[in-house]
């Protein structure tokens, strides 16, 4: 039994060692960063889109964009191999996988008038990759508000004091939405008195736990609120973004640092102990094997194709000098990966014995925010003088809060697919924003209950999926910069590695999920899985026509080096 | 710490959140601004333009129960007749 200090310590000074040492290099002698380059924040500036920003704030809000649950829920489920894999892949894929991914989105994206990922591949590796991208991001978004509302079901229902809180945190948003923009008030005062409204609240929630009635309309109360927050989400996702998505967003950044560094601070003065294995080698039956599965059922922490999206949409036309890159996507990713660290220890070390932790962890896929929250609030109530219903309370908060703004974003993003999709295939209908949302909300919610029947609770089925999109997303980001890369005559190694390793894996991944979907009778997602399966072979068709199209190209040019 | 040192740091924090607040969505609120701003100049120059003002068509139901009000507003301000094209009175 070792403390968990040690992963604690070792994790925080690889991913500081990493972005000190590794990223330096690839910054110096591989994206070639320089100070002198005009980014498109000083040549494009129209300080609406453009417009260079300092590079703490920057890193800020490219962090709080691209830490979600997402790197809460994959370690909470992956630990059941045992936390060493799950520890290896968070701060390896961090270190080597991506911080150079989010790092290099935002280099291709400068050094291209700050175009989208989605648009670079376009230009760099074929029409028909970009079309793939979009496909591609289309059926990431359906996952992920499907996935996510369900797995902030399982939290209300799990902790049904979190319930007042969360919705709580709504209605601060939008009081201070209206104060900053209608009102006028300097920010200052309402994030403060926000802030404490927000935990004040959190005593409230346990005073009142809520609890939907057991059956309503044939349906169990998961169900129930997987409909109340998808019609949740599809008003919010209506709504201007600066009365709510705005602060909420903002109030979800205060919340996270505060989370995280409580967590760690409890951590390391509660010192509790690792009581889950090493490598479990008792892992219950019908858990999938480890390679694959693990690298997809951690995507956001380890490497996601999602960030690459943040980076080069928002990220990329906000800097102020092509150096802040490294700082910002490299530490970005540094800071996600930190997330995922400390929710390996909270659900590894936050149970009391090997036995009660092999209690929780009986099936492969069953764990999630719940266990975060369990575990979390064992170690917060441990070292701090937080009480345990409050830490627990706390903990379900900020992992709902997460989720659910993920969701807003996912519907609006998704709204605006298909109403460009009814512009480009001439669809009158889908270019109305109403029906484009319920377009969106009705696929998702297809998914939601398609997967696991009306109870709800299978639609978790789909996290391993949505992990191997996501790895898609980021094998096929990775492929624009190693292209990129083979155009430049420089080495393409760094990223050429990763994109192949996550795309293979992605493709076993797949295949190894559909024989077990089938026999389970899952034929919605047998159908999600064999286009996943067609989507991961074409990005492998693309990379390699890309490759060997641009290496030839370099060899004629006598530019190309080895690897 | 002086109360001027205080008040100086004060609002760098308070820059830092208006940032922190702002960075992210400044695109997205600019055109929702811009988007209202056309609309906004689109129905008080349309008809400068010669183009026919969409809001007339809907106002002309107000007119009933603003002819009172309307009749004794152009009087006052020393028009025999209503000056408006579109809104008849007297």
């Amino acid at each position: 039994m070792m403390s968990a200090i040690v992963p604690a310590v070792i994790g925080i000074v690889a991913v500081f060692c990493g972005y000190l040492f590794y990223s330096k290099f690839i910054a110096e002698k591989i994206y070639q960063l320089d100070d002198n380059f005009e980014t498109p924040a000083h040549t494009l500036r129209d300080d609406v889109d453009f417009i260079p920003t300092n590079r703490v704030v920057l890193w800020g809000h490219h962090f709080t964009a691209v830490a979600g649950a997402a790197p809460i829920i994959g370690p909470a489920i992956a630990v059941i191999w045992g936390w060493l894999p799950a520890f290896i892949w968070v701060i390896g894929g961090t270190i080597f996988f991506a911080g150079v991914h989010d790092f290099g989105a935002i280099w291709a994206s400068v050094r291209n008038q700050g175009r989208s990922v989605g648009a670079l591949t376009g230009d760099v590796v074929s029409l028909r990759a970009r079309t793939l991208f979009m496909i591609v991001i289309f059926f990431l978004l359906m996952m992920v508000n499907a996935v996510f509302a369900v797995a902030i079901s399982d939290a209300f229902v799990a902790t049904p004091s979190s319930v007042i809180p969360a919705w709580s945190a709504i209605a601060v948003a939008v009081v201070i939405g209206v104060l900053i923009y209608r009102m006028g008030v300097p920010i200052l005062w309402p994030t403060i008195v926000g802030t404490i409204i927000l935990y004040a609240v959190i005593y409230l929630g346990e005073l009142v736990p809520v609890a939907l009635p057991e059956t309503f309309m044939g349906l169990g109360p998961a169900p129930q609120w997987i409909l109340i927050l998808f019609l949740y989400a599809t008003i919010a996702s209506l709504l201007p973004v600066w009365l709510l998505l705005q602060p909420r967003d903002y109030i979800n950044g205060i919340q996270l640092f505060i989370g995280l560094a409580l967590l760690f601070a409890a951590v390391f003065l509660a010192n509790p102990t690792v009581v889950a294995p090493a490598f479990n080698t008792n892992v219950p039956e019908g858990t999938p094997p480890l390679v694959p599965l693990l690298f997809v059922t951690i995507a956001c922490g380890a490497l996601s194709g999602f960030h690459g999206l943040v980076a080069s949409g928002t990220t990329s036309k906000q800097l102020d000098k092509e150096t802040d890159a490294r700082f910002v996507g490299y530490l970005g990713s540094t800071g996600e990966g930190l997330l995922a660290l400390v929710t390996i220890i909270a659900v590894t070390a936050g149970f009391s014995s090997l036995g009660e932790w092999e209690a929780t962890y009986a099936a492969y896929n069953t764990t999630g925010i719940d266990t975060f929250v369990t575990g979390g609030s064992l170690i917060v109530a441990d070292g701090t003088p937080v009480p345990r219903e409050f830490a627990a309370t706390m903990l379900a908060v900020m992992a709902v809060l997460f989720a659910g703004t993920t969701m807003d974003a996912g519907v609006r993003l998704q709204r605006y697919i298909i109403q460009e999709w009814g512009t480009i295939y001439k669809i009158p209908i889908l270019q109305n924003g109403y029906i484009a949302t319920f377009a969106a909300v009705a696929a998702c919610l297809a998914l939601a209950f398609g997967a696991g029947g009306s109870d709800g609770q299978g639609g978790m089925l789909i996290w391993p999926l949505f992990g191997t999109t996501n790895q898609l997303l980021a094998g096929l980001t990775l492929l624009v910069l190693s292209v990129m890369l083979v155009k430049l005559g420089r080495r393409y190694i760094f990223t050429l590695v990763p994109m192949v390793f996550v795309t293979l894996m992605s493709l076993f991944a797949a295949l190894y999920q559909l024989w077990g979907l089938f026999t389970g009778g899952q034929y919605l997602l047998v159908v999600v899985d064999i286009i996943v399966i067609i989507m991961a072979i074409f990005v492998i068709l693309e990379a390699i026509s890309a490759f060997t199209r641009e290496k030839a190209a370099a060899d004629a040019a006598g530019t190309t080096v080895a690897g | 710490m002086k109360w001027v040192d205080i008040k100086s740091r004060l609002r760098g924090w308070a820059h830092l959140a208006s940032e922190a607040y702002n960075a992210p969505y400044r695109g997205t609120v600019a055109r929702a601004k811009r988007d209202q701003d056309d609309l906004f100049m689109l129905l008080i120059f349309s008809e400068m333009m010669g183009v026919p003002n969409p809001a007339t068509y809907y106002t002309l139901e107000l007119q009933p129960i603003l002819l009172e009000r309307f009749h004794e507003w152009h009087t006052r301000m020393g028009m025999e007749h209503s000056p408006l094209d579109d809104f008849r009175c007297c």
